[in-house]
């Protein structure tokens, strides 16, 4: 591809930290962590929105890890809004209280995306293994509400809680979010470690499916819910990222710019640093985006499906975790050699009895 | 049953909070910005938002653009209100 004629991206995901007090078991955070040594300094992520700015990114998303676990956060906030960015956090909201939300706020943040773990606090708080974190969460919404601040819960969906959809749905009415992720866990990074103890069955998937759309026509105009299956029982990969290097630039806590959040997962791939390049060097050169970007590295049965535009390959990351080679046929997608492994491992898994939890924690790995 | 808010030409929509229009320099075109959505505006969309202020009605910003446009108002009064009304269902204009 010739690289003067990358469209620029338009989203950036700024994963200011890997520090979080939760320690969800199906966080999709690489399992090895960068501690709060190894971070970017405040200066540096300001160069970096503001170059995001510049060369066309028109969402900021500041995530983690815990976003609001650096002091900077609304230094970097009020940054990038001033810089012309809309301006998202996405936040476990165990470490706001009242003072921060208003800073941030006042900062000209644009819109607060809130994680539940559940619908009720004892279940929640033993998901996030976070003794009173959905409480802390609840009243968090309720201040944001008040304040008329635009918000979305995300709910993390898995065996251990699938039942409750229809609970999580009422929760976010009851809050008064204008939106809703009923996200299916994905497979990566902790989530994966974790997979035989969260898997759903397909039963469960299929209600969960059927609760969402109903949910949607009943509260057109009130709530905007976006569902995000597991596609281990999939028929068709999902169109991750929108394509490889096509809209979107994450950034990790150490610098390094990766065409994907989960893409440290894919072992034997090097990515460059905002710490030695500019963004848009990056974004244009950097062997990283050119390796899946487009249609030219695509194999048989990709390169010639007429789906090739529409979900462009699926998911290189969890093409890397099945098969082993990043540049494979996503297996999700059934016209790959591997896609009845992917259903007989979801549905042998969720078969048995789910297995205890390995929480997410910092040094681990 | 949905009971979706109906606009009517007495309504008076305002972009809900978190939502706005923007200039995008680079792209050279206009965008209604929402969480996790961005919506490309044509130039009426562009001229039928820039009278959206929380203080006129339907009907009023009809007026005004059939002033300006020299269009016809039924016309207008109707591509308005369901131009308005998809936002209205996405929940980026409340009424």
């Amino acid at each position: 591809m010739n690289t003067h004629q990358v469209p620029p991206p338009h989203s950036l995901l700024a994963e200011l930290t890997h520090r979080c007090p939760l320690q969800c078991p199906y966080c999709y955070n690489p399992l090895e962590l960068t501690k709060k040594s190894g971070e970017l300094a405040t200066d540096d992520w300001k160069r970096v929105l503001s170059e995001a700015a510049e060369i066309g990114v028109i969402h900021a998303h500041f995530s983690g890890g815990e976003p609001t676990s650096r002091s900077d956060i609304t230094d970097l906030v009020a940054h990038a809004r001033s810089a012309g960015l809309y301006t998202n956090l996405i936040t476990s909201g165990v470490l706001m209280n009242e003072g921060r939300l208003d800073a941030l706020l006042d900062a000209g943040l644009d819109h607060l995306q809130l994680s539940i773990q559940d619908c009720d606090s004892e279940s929640a708080d033993r998901f996030g293994g976070y003794k009173g974190g959905h409480d802390k969460k609840m009243a968090l919404a309720h201040e944001v509400r008040a304040r008329g601040a635009a918000l979305t819960l995300n709910a993390v969906i898995h065996r251990q809680n699938a039942e409750n959809v229809e609970r999580i749905i009422e929760l976010a009415v009851e809050l008064d979010a204008g939106r809703l992720e009923v996200a299916h866990t994905q497979y990566y990074g902790w989530g994966l470690k974790n997979r035989a103890a969260l898997i759903p069955t397909r039963d469960q998937l299929d209600r969960s499916t059927e609760l969402v759309a109903q949910a949607r026509e009943r509260l057109k105009g009130q709530l905007v819910i976006d569902y995000v299956v597991p596609d281990y029982y999939a028929r068709f990969p999902k169109p991750c990222m929108n394509g490889w290097g096509r809209v979107g630039i994450c950034i990790s806590p150490s610098g390094k710019a990766l065409p994907c959040h989960a893409a440290e997962t894919i072992t034997n791939m090097q990515f460059d640093n905002v710490r030695d390049m500019s963004l848009i060097d990056i974004w244009q050169n950097s062997k990283a985006f050119q390796a899946y970007r487009g249609l030219d590295w695509m194999e048989e049965p990709c390169r010639s499906c007429d789906r090739r535009e529409i979900d462009w390959g699926g998911c290189r990351c969890q093409a890397f975790a099945i098969t082993g080679r990043a540049e494979a046929t996503d297996p999700a997608c059934e016209k790959s050699p591997m896609h009845d492994n992917l259903s007989e491992i979801a549905e042998a898994e969720s078969a048995q009895a789910p297995p205890p939890f390995e929480y997410r924690k910092i040094g681990t790995y | 049953m949905s009971d979706t808010p109906k606009i009517e030409e007495h309504s008076v929509p305002a972009l809900v909070r978190g939502v706005r229009m923007h200039f995008d320099k680079t792209r050279e075109e206009w965008v209604l910005l929402a969480p996790e959505r961005m919506l490309k505006l044509d130039g009426i969309a562009v001229e039928i938002l820039k009278r959206v202020d929380g203080t006129k009605d339907l009907g009023a910003i009809a007026d005004d653009l059939c002033t300006t446009f020299e269009a016809d108002r039924s016309q207008v009064l109707n591509d308005c209100g369901a131009f308005l009304q998809q936002l209205v269902d996405r929940r980026m204009v409340a009424i």
